[in-house]
C-alpha cells in the first residue's frame, strides 16, 4: 500500500507493507538517524518528530501516519548546535542513542523548559549506556539554558 | 604538551550525532538476503531430527542450514590472542543445543516475513536431557554439558569436561593457613555477583559478501576486527587471505562483541548461496544469546594483627560461565590479579577456584573483565574486617594498600590464562585519590551515617580499584603512518574505535609528535585488509599498547622527514630540525615548509612516498588506580536506596583528551552503578532467561544516578605514550563494594548478593 507523508518538509509517497513499523520504513527509505535499539518502545533512540510531537517510531504503525508530518534529525536545523554541544563535552561516544536524544531536546527547547529536574524527567525515555548520562547534561545545561 | 591533553572533539562526533549512515546496518549492501537464527528453546537436548522440507517451500527462502550442512571444527568465540586461553568448545551449528537460545538453524531469505515463516515452519524432535542451571552444582552433575570429544583446550587451564569444569586456577604465596593462626581478627565471608548484560544500544550486526576477487568481506560491529578473520578462516576451513573483516562504526561494546558473535552465520550463507547476506540481533537475541558478565561467588578470608595490618588474603572461587568456556580462565584470573596487589603487603595470599559450565546464557568479556566481581567481594570484605578491627575503613585501607615504587609478586604469578610479568608500579597515586575523594564527598563529616528522617538515614562508603593497561607480553598493536602531499598524514591503525574515541586520541598522540594539528592526521581503523595488525579493543589496552605504537611509528616519521628535509636543503641531518611546519636549518636560515617537501617528494625530486611503521607489545601493564565513594540514602520503610553522590578520583596518567577520559570514567560508574542497585538477572525453572529485555531488565536511566563527579589527580607513567595508562576499565569497578559499604554504613545491614534490590535491603533490616 502507498501513504503520503512529509518528511523533514518533502513531500513523499511511500511504499509500504499494512504491518510495517514506521522505524523500519524510515530506515528503508534511508533515514539513518533512526536506530533501532530495543524493539519494546523503553530506549528512546528511535524517537522522531510525528507532527512536531516526540514519538518511538518503533511503536507506530507506518500506515498509521499517512498525511502527517515526520521530523527527524536529517531535517531538524537546531540538531547541529546541539550535536556541537555534546560533542565538545565528548557525549556522543558510540553515537547511536544520540539521534534520539536530540530529537527529543529540541522539542523542549520548542516548550522552553529550563529546570534541570523537569528535563530528567522528560528525557528519562532516551537511555545511554556509554556516557553515563554526565556529559549529555553538561551539553543539554547548555543548549536549553537551564537555570541554575 | 599542545596535542596531548587537548579537549578537543572526536573526529567522529558530528557524523555520529546527526545520523550519517556509518553503523554495519546502514552499510550493508542493500540487496542482503535477511539471516535469522532457529534457536533451542530448551536448556539441553540432543536434535533428533531437523525437517526443513515444509520450510524450504516457502516463497523468498533462499537457504537453510543445519548442523548437517557447515564445518564441525572446534573453535571458542572468545576474540582472544591466539592460541586463546578459553576451550575450543564452539561448533558453527551443532547437534547439541546448551542453553535456551543456542543455535539450531541458519535461514536466510529475501525479507524477514518469509524468513520468520520459515523459522516456524522448520520442525526439530530433540532429545530433551536434564539441564545444569545451578552453578553451585555444576561440578560432577550428572549432566555433562560438553560430552564431545573433539573440544579440547589449546593448553593447560585446567579444563576437565566430564566434570563440567572449563577451566580452573590455584596458587599461594606464603602458608594462608600458617599465617590465619597468627592473626588476631578473622573474618570469612561468602559474596555472589549477578550476570550482568551489556547493553551496548547498536545490537550486534554482521554483514557479508564476496568481492569480484572471490573473496569473503565481513562488515561487523566488533571490536576485535583480527580476531574475527581468524576465527572465521579456521571454523569454515577457509585461509586467512581470503577473508577481509572491516569495522565500520560500532554502537558500543563494552565487550560484549569481543568475539564473533553474528559474523559464522552471514559467512555461512555467503559462503553457500554467493549472495550478500546479513543478521541483525533483536534485543531479546543480544540478551539470550551474546554475552553476559560470569557470575561468581567468593569466599573470602582476611586475617590481621590487632593493630591493623591486613596479614592473609584468601579468596576461594566458582564461576559460572554458562554454555561455552568463552573467557572463562581469563575472567577468574583477573578477579585476582586485578584486586589482590591492592594490598601487597600481606605475608600470605591464594587464590584458587573453577569456572564451570552449565546451561545458561554464555558469559564472555565485560568491562571490568572479573576485577568488579572481585573487587565487590574483597572492598566488601576489607570494610568488615576494619570494622572489627575497631579502624576507620580508608585508615586501615591506607595502611595496608600499594604504593608508588611498590610491586607485588601477584604481577608476576598471575598474567592472564598464564604467567604475567614481573613489574615495579612506576605511577600510583592512589593515595592522593583517597584523600581527594574523602574532602569532595566531605568524608569527616558524613561517615558513617546522618539520620534524615524517621525512616531515611543517609551513609558514606568506599572502595578502591585497580586495572591494567593491555596484557602484557601478550597484546600487540600496529601502526602506519603515511605523508600527504599537503603535509596531512593518514594515520592507519588496527584499533578499533567502538565509541570511546580512541581514533582521536591515537591522532592526538601522532600530531604532539610531530608537532602538528590533530586536524592533520587522518584516521583510518580496524580492517584487516588495509590497516596493520591490532588485537583489539578490548584489556584496557588501546591508549597504552596502541597509543605506544602510534608514538613510535611518529618518532620515525618524524626522523624521516628530517632526513628527506636536509636532502632537499643539502645539509647534513645532524644541523636540521622539524618544528612541525619547516624542516630548517639549526644554526642558519635555509628552510623548506612540509608541505613543499612533501609535494616535490611525490611528484618531482627524490620521489617516495615517506611511510612509517611500528608496533608495540607491552613489557608491563600499568594499572590505573582510582577511588570511589559513594553517599546513599536508605528508606528503611521500603529499603530503596537512592544514590546521592558518586565521587570517582582516578589515576590513570596524564589523560591524552581529559574530556574523553572522564566520559570514559562516567560511563563505567554508571555501569557500576546499574551492576550494584538495578540489573537483577533472572531465569525460568526450566532455564529461560526471563530479564530479557529492557522492560525487564532495568539499567540505570538519568534520573537513577544522583550526583557524579569524576577528578583526575596528577600522575605520569613513564612507560605510556605521553605518561597516560588506560581509562576504559577503571571506573566500573568500585561502585557495586563502595555502595554495599555505604548501605551498611548508613542502616547497618550487610548486603553479599548482587544487585542491591530494595527486597533484601529490607529482608535484612527486617531480620537484624
Amino acid at each position: 500500500m502507498k501513504i503520503n507523508v512529509t518528511i523533514n518538509n518533502e513531500k513523499k509517497e511511500l511504499e509500504i507493507a499494512p504491518d510495517e513499523v514506521l522505524l523500519d520504513v524510515l530506515r528503508r527509505y534511508g533515514y539513518h538517524s533512526v536506530r533501532r535499539g530495543c524493539d519494546t518502545g523503553m530506549c528512546g533512540i528511535c524517537t522522531i518528530l510525528l507532527d512536531g510531537r516526540p514519538v518511538p517510531s518503533c511503536s507506530i504503525f507506518a500506515a498509521r501516519v499517512d498525511g502527517h508530518e515526520i521530523t527527524t534529525v536529517e531535517g531538524l536545523p537546531e540538531a547541529k548546535d546541539f550535536a556541537k554541544l555534546l560533542a565538545e563535552e565528548g557525549a556522543d561516544q558510540c553515537g547511536f542513542c544520540s539521534p534520539g536524544l536530540i530529537v527529543n531536546t529540541v522539542y523542549l527547547k520548542k516548550l522552553k523548559i529550563k529546570k534541570m529536574e523537569e528535563i530528567q524527567i522528560k528525557l528519562i525515555g532516551n537511555l545511554c549506556r556509554c556516557t553515563g548520562y554526565v556529559g549529555q547534561h553538561r551539553a543539554i545545561e547548555k543548549f536549553l539554558g537551564v537555570e541554575k | 604538551m599542545k596535542e596531548v591533553t587537548r579537549k578537543i572533539p572526536k573526529k567522529d562526533a558530528l557524523g555520529l550525532l546527526l545520523g550519517k549512515p556509518v553503523y554495519t546496518d546502514d552499510l550493508a549492501p542493500k540487496n542482503s538476503l535477511i539471516v535469522k537464527l532457529l534457536r533451542s528453546p530448551h536448556a539441553f537436548a540432543k536434535i533428533k531430527n531437523i525437517d526443513i522440507s515444509e520450510a524450504s517451500k516457502i516463497e523468498g527462502v533462499e537457504c537453510i542450514l543445519t548442523y548437517k550442512d557447515v564445518p564441525r571444527n572446534p573453535i571458542t568465540r572468545a576474540g582472544q590472542g591466539y592460541p586463546e586461553p578459553s576451550p575450543h568448545d564452539w561448533y558453527i551449528l551443532d547437534e547439541y543445543v546448551r542453553y535456551v537460545g543456542d543455535e539450531v538453524a541458519i535461514v536466510a531469505g529475501k525479507d524477514e516475513k518469509c524468513v520468520n515463516e520459515a523459522l516456524k515452519k522448520i520442525k526439530v524432535e530433540y532429545e530433551i536431557f536434564e539441564p545444569v542451571l545451578d552453578f553451585e552444582k555444576a561440578e560432577g552433575h550428572p549432566s555433562i554439558i560438553h560430552p564431545e570429544k573433539e573440544t579440547h583446550p589449546m593448553f593447560e587451564i585446567g579444563f576437565d569436561a566430564q566434570k563440567n569444569i572449563a577451566a580452573s586456577y590455584e596458587m599461594e604465596i606464603g602458608s594462608v593457613e600458617e599465617e590465619l593462626k597468627k592473626c588476631d581478627v578473622v573474618i570469612s565471608e561468602r559474596f555472589y555477583t549477578q550476570a550482568q548484560a551489556h547493553v551496548a544500544f547498536e545490537p550486534h550486526t554482521a554483514a557479508s559478501y564476496i568481492d569480484m576477487h572471490g573473496r569473503l568481506i565481513i562488515i561487523s560491529s566488533t571490536q576485535v576486527p583480527f580476531h574475527v578473520r581468524r576465527i572465521i578462516a579456521e571454523a569454515f576451513d577457509i585461509p586467512i587471505k581470503n577473508i577481509r573483516v572491516i569495522k565500520p562504526r560500532i554502537g558500543g561494546g563494552f565487550g560484549g562483541k569481543q568475539a564473533v558473535h553474528g559474523e559464522p552465520f552471514v559467512a555461512a550463507v555467503t559462503l553457500k548461496t554467493g549472495k550478500p547476506a546479513k543478521i541483525v540481533y533483536t534485543r531479546q537475541e543480544v540478551f539470550e544469546a551474546t554475552y553476559s558478565r560470569h557470575p561468581m561467588r567468593y569466599d573470602i578470608t582476611l586475617g590481621a594483627s590487632k593493630d591493623g595490618k591486613l596479614k592473609v588474603i584468601d579468596m576461594k572461587g566458582l564461576s559460572d560461565t554458562g554454555a561455552y568456556g568463552e573467557h572463562a580462565l581469563t575472567t577468574f584470573m583477573v578477579a585476582g590479579s586485578k584486586t589482590l596487589p591492592l594490598y601487597n603487603k600481606v605475608d600470605a595470599v591464594r587464590f584458587s577456584g573453577k569456572v564451570v559450565y552449565t546451561n545458561k546464557v554464555p558469559a564472555g568479556a565485560y568491562r571490568g573483565y572479573g576485577a568488579i566481581q572481585g573487587n565487590f567481594a574483597l572492598e566488601s570484605a576489607i570494610d568488615m574486617l576494619a570494622e572489627k578491627l575497631g579502624m576507620d575503613p580508608i585508615e586501615f585501607r591506607k595502611k595496608n594498600m600499594i604504593r608508588e615504587g611498590e610491586t607485588s609478586p601477584i604481577f608476576k604469578i598471575m598474567g592472564e590464562g598464564r604467567e604475567g610479568v614481573d613489574m615495579i608500579v612506576r605511577s600510583c597515586k592512589l593515595n592522593e585519590c583517597v584523600e581527594e575523594g574523602m574532602k569532595l564527598i566531605n568524608w569527616k563529616e558524613k561517615f558513617p551515617r546522618k539520620k534524615i528522617s524517621e525512616t531515611k538515614y543517609r551513609g558514606v562508603g568506599m572502595a578502591i580499584a585497580m586495572q591494567g593497561s593491555g596484557i602484557a607480553n601478550i597484546d600487540m598493536g600496529a601502526a602506519v603512518l603515511k605523508l600527504n602531499d599537503d603535509g596531512s598524514f593518514n594515520l592507519l591503525i588496527g584499533a578499533t574505535d567502538l565509541g570511546t574515541g580512541s581514533d582521536t586520541i591515537l591522532a592526538q598522540i601522532a600530531a604532539e609528535v610531530l608537532n602538528v594539528p590533530t586536524e592533520d592526521i587522518i584516521v583510518y581503523s580496524s580492517d584487516t585488509d588495509l590497516t596493520p595488525f591490532d588485537v583489539g579493543a578490548y584489556a584496557s589496552s588501546t591508549t597504552y599498547v596502541s597509543g605506544n605504537a602510534v608514538k613510535r611509528a611518529a618518532e620515525k616519521m618524524r626522523k624521516l622527514i628530517i632526513k628527506e628535509g636536509a636532502l632537499k636543503l643539502g645539509l647534513d641531518e645532524s644541523n636540521v630540525d622539524f618544528d612541525g611546519k619547516y624542516i630548517y636549518e639549526k644554526n642558519g636560515s635555509k628552510k623548506v615548509s612540509l608541505k613543499e617537501l612533501a609535494t616535490v617528494l611525490l611528484y618531482t625530486e627524490n620521489q617516495k612516498q615517506l611511510i612509517a611503521d611500528a608496533s608495540y607489545v607491552g613489557e608491563e601493564s600499568p594499572p590505573p588506580f582510582m577511588a570511589g565513594f559513594a553517599e546513599v540514602e536508605v528508606d528503611i520503610e521500603t529499603g530503596k536506596v537512592k544514590l546521592i553522590n558518586y565521587i570517582a578520583v582516578v589515576d590513570c596518567g596524564v589523560t591524552i583528551n581529559p574530556n574523553l577520559a572522564r566520559i570514559q570514567v562516567e560511563g563505567g560508574l554508571v555501569q557500576g552503578i546499574g551492576m550494584a542497585l538495578f540489573e537483577d538477572v533472572k531465569y525460568s525453572p526450566n532455564g529461560k532467561l526471563l530479564t530479557n529485555n529492557l522492560m525487564h531488565y532495568k539499567i540505570p536511566s538519568r534520573a537513577d544516578i544522583g550526583n557524579i563527579i569524576v577528578k583526575f589527580v596528577e600522575s605520569y607513567e613513564p612507560t605510556g605514550p605521553f605518561g597516560a595508562k588506560s581509562v576504559a576499565e577503571i571506573g566500573i569497578d568500585t561502585p557495586p563494594a563502595a555502595i554495599a559499604n555505604a548501605i551498611y554504613n548508613a542502616v547497618g545491614v550487610r548486603i553479599k548478593t548482587l544487585p542491591i534490590t530494595p527486597e533484601k535491603v529490607l529482608m535484612s533490616l527486617n531480620n537484624k
